[in-house]
């Protein structure tokens, strides 16, 4: 017998049982959509984060107060704050360190004539934007100036941009933070996305001395942002900040840095870490759910070979091999397990571009997850076949002749 | 008859017997039978219920084996064949109908002919074309694509007896072929089986509790608590 003819002799009798076929592999439909969904939109957010991460600058490197043992980003701590003393320091003292930064940033209501809107007020050196590898749409950057003398000036991001100056062109204009006026210089290059709901160009630039000074009050530091020269050299810029600011901090011999310096490779080291957790735990899930999946079309396959024993018999008594009946109803448990694994792959991939809009996400179909669920599909349908074929192919003609 | 003592019976038993359980609850189907069909016969079982006329006509289409005895086709002992060389003979050298048709449900008269011929490895085109040709032998060519409960139970058998034939079987083995038929029914199948074995020179073992069905044979064989009791050769009948 032909594996056509036992294909086909496989589909004629899953379809003459349709509504069965298709509960019966509802397990292995469900469990390789959430699989496929959740692959989907696991590689959508990472895909997601490495760009917003990479948006960061790649040679960036940040300086938080607080014990790097704390939660990622330093949070609230005793550390004291950065000086300017330490700013000057760090200039001095560091080799690898090209660019170096303070950073103050505070949600603040701006005002355009009669627009405003809440959005993040952040001063910063001229280097800063260097440092994000972020650039100059229209009009000018800060310049060393601006920094020194504490100009009045401001850059808008493109959020920002459209929302207070609809229609008409910000550069000259002035906008109003608090009772700062601020002439707009310059407009930001848009950075795209949204991080976690973040919105990157939802932002007004100023010089630090100015931010200080008019707007947070206090010339203390709670961020630093420096670019190493290149990448090899990110590890030796770290360690020369970290050396300097142990000095300057008083952190003994043996003590934990009271400081954090960070990098983006860790942060994406810490998501990897994050992704790879959430995927051991899916391939359990899924293991699971198909051994469930399984379990169902053996089950059913069991079933099947119990009320069809007088079809068996017939086949048998007019000519068929225990080896054709083996693969008959083998290749059906096969055939119903893989048209299971396809429509959980077209069902997993459907919700898993719904769900990317709604959150935000961009839409990757896991090219490597769907071969794989559809093959692990097929295995299930062997896996589990055997047992009800083997019983199948091993019964005596007369007898299922004769079954009642 | 003299040709025939050279070349071995097409089938013979030689003190067949066929039993099951053990001890207290054992069962003889077949008591030692000794039996010779030669081709182109055309041989009618009869006997009360449970005298073993079931259990013969199993063992003789290879659906079943004897408890001891030999049971020798064309002089070949069967039992010394492998499952795989018993399935090929229920495919192509006997033919089985049986009294409740055995047509498979939601399946085509096509497709119920046509089914040894997948077992014989036979493609798709070629199978559908000689399925419907066996069906015209059988006079049902228009209800091809009828399913069996769209049959009568003299179409079925009809279907039933086309399927038989798809392989071009040298024996076919028919277990109270009428039972469940009306009279006139009935002689339509036995006019049916008695042209196969005219015509065609097909072997036909008949298993019947009607004595007209009987009397169309030429031999006709009776059976009693597992054994021959009678073995009675008409001359001037069909074969
Ligand atoms: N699988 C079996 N297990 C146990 N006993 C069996 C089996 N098959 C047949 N028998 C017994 O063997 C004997 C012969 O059965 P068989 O079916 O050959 O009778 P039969 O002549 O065909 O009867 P009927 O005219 O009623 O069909 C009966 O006593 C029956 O009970
Ligand atoms: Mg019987």
């Amino acid at each position: 017998m032909s594996l056509r003819a036992t294909v086909s002799v496989a589909f004629a009798s899953l379809l003459r049982n349709r509504l069965r076929s298709l509960l019966t592999v509802l397990g292995v439909v469900i469990g390789v959509a959430a699989v496929l969904t959740m692959e989907s939109l696991g590689k959508g957010a990472t895909a997601f984060i490495s760009d917003t991460i990479s948006g960061m600058g790649s040679n960036m490197v940040m300086v938080v107060p607080g014990s790097p043992s704390q939660r990622m980003g330093g949070g609230s701590s005793n550390a004291p704050l950065f000086t300017a003393g330490d700013l000057e320091a760090l200039r001095r003292g560091t080799r690898d360190v090209d660019r170096l930064s303070p950073v103050g940033q505070k949600p603040l209501r701006v005002v355009v004539g009669g627009l405003n809107r809440n959005t993040t007020v952040t001063g910063a050196a001229p280097s800063y934007l260097e440092i994000r590898q972020w650039s100059v749409l229209r009009g000018r950057a800060l310049t060393d100036d601006d920094e020194r003398l504490g100009n009045q000036v401001c850059l808008i991001g493109q959020t920002v941009r459209q929302a207070l100056f609809p229609g008409s062109d910000p550069l000259g204009q002035d906008l109003r933070v608090r009772d700062l006026s601020c002439r707009v210089v310059g407009e930001l290059e848009s950075k795209g996305g949204s991080a976690m709901g973040m919105d990157m160009d939802d932002v007004v630039f100023m010089p630090f001395t100015t931010f200080t000074r008019r707007l947070s009050g206090s010339d203390r530091i709670g961020l630093l942002v420096a670019s190493a020269s290149s990448a090899e050299r990110i590890d030796d810029a770290k360690a020369q900040v970290t050396a300097i600011l142990r000095a300057r901090r008083h952190v003994a011999e043996g003590e934990d840095d009271d400081f954090a310096v960070r990098d983006p490779r860790e942060i994406q080291a810490v998501l990897g870490q994050v992704t790879g957790l959430l995927t051991t735990f899916l391939l359990g899930v899924a293991a699971i759910s198909l051994l469930v999946g399984g379990i169902g079309i053996m089950n059913i396959m069991l079933v099947s070979v119990t009320e069809r024993t007088r079809e068996i018999g017939v086949r048998l008594a007019v000519g068929a091999r225990s080896s054709d009946i083996l693969s008959q109803f083998l290749v059906e448990a096969v055939v119903l397990s893989g048209a299971g694994g396809v429509l959980g792959i077209a069902l997993g991939l459907g919700a898993a571009r719904g769900l990317a809009v709604v959150l935000k996400v961009p839409f990757v179909v896991p090219v490597a997850a769907v071969p794989l669920a559809f093959g692990v599909s097929v295995l299930v349908g062997v896996v589990f076949g055997v047992f009800p074929a083997r019983k199948a192919s091993q019964l005596n003609p007369l007898a299922a002749l004769h079954f009642e | 008859m003299a040709s025939r003592a050279s070349e071995p019976p097409l089938l013979a038993f030689e003190q067949v017997t066929r039993e099951w359980g053990e001890g207290e609850a054992r069962v003889q189907g077949l008591a030692g039978v000794d039996l010779q069909v030669h081709r182109g016969e055309f041989v009618a079982i009869t006997g009360a219920s449970g005298s073993g006329k079931s259990t013969t006509v199993s063992i003789l289409g290879c659906l079943d084996l004897p408890s001891s005895g030999a049971y020798l086709l064309s002089g070949t002992p069967v039992q010394t064949l492998s499952p795989d060389v018993l399935a090929a003979l229920r495919n192509a050298t006997f033919g089985f109908v049986f009294q409740s048709y055995n047509l498979l449900a939601r399946t085509s008269a096509l497709d119920n002919v046509g089914l040894p011929l997948i077992y014989a490895g036979v493609g798709l085109a070629e199978r559908e074309r000689r399925s419907l040709a066996a069906l015209a032998d059988v006079g049902l060519a228009d209800r091809a694509d009828a399913h069996p409960n769209q049959l009568s139970g003299g179409q079925q058998q009809r279907v039933a007896i086309a399927r038989a034939l798809i392989n071009g079987p040298e024996v076919i083995l028919a277990d109270e072929p009428t039972g469940n038929l009306d009279s006139r029914t009935s002689a339509d199948i036995m006019k049916l089986l008695t042209s196969l074995n005219v015509e065609r020179g097909i072997t036909v073992v008949m298993v019947t509790h009607d004595p007209k069905s009987a009397a169309v044979a030429r031999r006709n064989i009776e059976f009693r608590d597992g054994l021959i009791v009678g073995d009675t050769t008409r001359p001037g009948v069909a074969a």
